[in-house]
């Protein structure tokens, strides 16, 4: 951890998280590094999406829920009283499951971020969007047709858009909420080879119920059940050498 | 008989009842406008439209009641839209759904059941009284308005309720403040769907007469109110007047009749905007 390439850059510390009454996330400790791809694994209802929506409080919309210890960005709370959630949500940017375009042009789809945040420069807006779209793998297939509504594109084209989205207001961290789960294979292969890019410039952590995805894509591997991270190592230790017999028994399907 | 012949007859039978409702429906509709159309065709004519009753309105026009009902339905609008659609964004958008939110919500669409000439003996305590705002086009037009704002609320309500939740959750995610999300995220595709409800409220409006019976409409008036204190007459109560309450109630009938065909066209004429307004502003999304 001296090295600057094993910085962390979000740190969960004794992480609870209730809704209602019903506790989804127990104790969690779980480090995120900086410019690496963390996959949280593990069976339906384990609480992986639960912690991914507290990285960027997108849990706070929902009624009834609580949240105790702490999450730590950089070193700093992100739940502390004078943390402004929008630029927050500015710093650690999402992707869902289910592709969520908006209904606008493929254009505005991308510079929506862009002026909500108050960019008015429509030169310097155009050339985010050429850049987000060329990061997302997209530009090519779209770059004549920018004009178009959004939802003419396919599920997978929709969901690289999704994340061209999300690259244009400059975030930090990206999360990945169960990407793939709404697209086909080949849509598929195209996002794990644009998540294996977007580690050289952001932190990534994605929510997966595909093993061989996560084996694929991540350098860190969070094992989690019942609300609780039962292990977390080096992706190629979790799927050879698992040190908990839970995670061995989930990562050769005897469960899940 | 065999099991499938006998499902495929019930099946047959069941399809013939709906579509003999639906027929029954529109015959009677039908049936209605013609009557209409054809006994007060006649009575249309320029002067009727553009000209005051004369003669103790057994003849002349029905312009001050036309200006009136158009009026009065401007003044409903200013007090129900922005108020109804605010209140829509806060239920559906700001509000903790709790105990308290249920009832509000209850109490609304209740509302909406209350009969009319409640709202408008209600108005008259309420604008014409208290307020003092005496009886007048102000207080019909309030009255009118309140009686309007259930619909328009639950309305707005349900076409914010059809915006999916991902747009929401999308905005916020890039960094939207909340309201950011609504106004460029929300509002935008519920609108259409906002003014089609609102609409509709407001030609029902138009067609009231008990809500502006005490409140501010007049008998006879030959001339158009010059402020918001004045009373007005206003189409729906001019018909009734015409026919149920004139002293020479055979002659002024086709005078009626065209009345109601010109508050009809009315009527439909703003459903039709309705229509219109929301499939242009559909067609500019997509």
């Amino acid at each position: 951890m001296s090295s600057a390439e094993n910085a962390i850059k979000i740190r969960a510390r004794d992480l609870d998280f209730y809704y209602g009454a019903s506790r989804a996330l127990k104790k969690v400790n779980l480090d995120c590094y900086d410019r690496k791809v963390t996959a949280i694994i593990g069976p339906s209802g384990c609480g992986k999406s639960t912690f991914i929506r507290t990285l960027n409080r997108m849990n706070d919309v929902i009624a009834g829920t609580r949240l105790e210890g702490k999450i730590l960005l950089d070193g700093e709370d992100i739940n502390a009283p004078d943390v402004d959630v929008v630029e927050l949500r500015r710093r650690v940017g999402m992707v869902f499951q289910k592709p969520n375009p908006f209904p606008k042009s493929i254009y505005d789809n991308i510079a929506y971020g862009l002026r909500i945040n108050g960019m008015r420069d429509k030169r310097k807006i155009e050339d985010v969007v050429g850049k987000s779209l060329r990061g997302a793998a997209l530009w090519d297939e779209v770059k004549d047709r920018l004009d178009e509504n959004a939802f003419a594109l396919s599920g997978g084209q929709q969901q690289r858009l999704c994340i061209a989205r999300a690259l244009a207001v400059e975030p930090e961290v990206i999360l990945f909420d169960e990407p793939c789960s709404a697209i086909d294979p080949i849509a598929t292969a195209k996002v794990e080879d644009l998540i294996e890019h977007l580690k050289k410039d952001y932190t990534v952590v994605i929510v997966t119920h595909n093993m061989q995805q996560a084996a694929r894509v991540s350098d860190y591997t969070a094992f989690m059940m019942l609300g609780e991270l039962i292990e977390f190592d080096r992706t190629d230790k979790i799927f050879t050498n698992p040190a908990n017999k839970l995670t061995e028994d989930y990562i050769t399907g005897r469960f899940g | 008989m065999k099991q499938a012949t006998r499902k495929k007859i019930v099946q047959a039978l069941g399809f013939l009842a709906l579509r003999a409702a639906l027929f029954l429906v529109l015959a009677v509709l039908f049936l209605f406008l013609y009557d209409i159309g054809r006994k007060g065709a006649g009575a249309i004519s320029w002067e009727f439209l553009s000209k005051a009753p004369r003669r103790g309105m057994t003849e002349g026009g029905i312009f001050p009641a036309i200006f009136g009902t158009f009026l009065v339905t401007v003044i409903t609008a200013v007090l129900a839209v922005p108020l109804g659609m605010s209140a829509a964004i806060y239920l559906n958008e700001y509000a903790r759904q709790t105990r308290l939110t249920r009832l509000i919500r209850l109490s609304i669409r209740n509302l909406s059941g209350v009969p009319s000439i409640v709202y408008g003996l209600f108005g008259v305590i309420l604008f014409v009284n208290v307020m003092g705002f005496g009886t007048s086009v102000l207080s019909a037009g309030l009255t009118l308005g309140l009686m309007t704002l259930p619909w328009t609320i639950t309305a707005s309500e349900e076409a914010l309720k059809t915006i999916p939740n991902s747009y929401r959750e999308g905005a916020l995610a890039l960094g939207a403040t909340k309201w950011q999300t609504i106004r460029t995220n929300v509002l935008p595709y519920a609108v259409p769907g906002m003014l089609t409800g609102t609409v509709l409220g407001l030609a029902r409006a138009a067609g009231e007469t008990a809500p502006i019976l005490f409140t501010g409409a007049a008998f006879y008036l030959p001339f158009l109110p010059k402020s918001l204190g004045d009373q007005f007459m206003a189409l729906p109560y001019h018909l009734y007047i015409m026919a149920t309450q004139h002293h020479a109630i055979l002659q002024v009938r086709p005078l009626a009749y065209g009345t109601a065909l010109v508050l009809i066209v009315l009527v439909l004429g703003l459903n039709m905007t309705a229509v219109v307004v929301r499939y242009r502003l559909r067609r500019k999304q997509r």
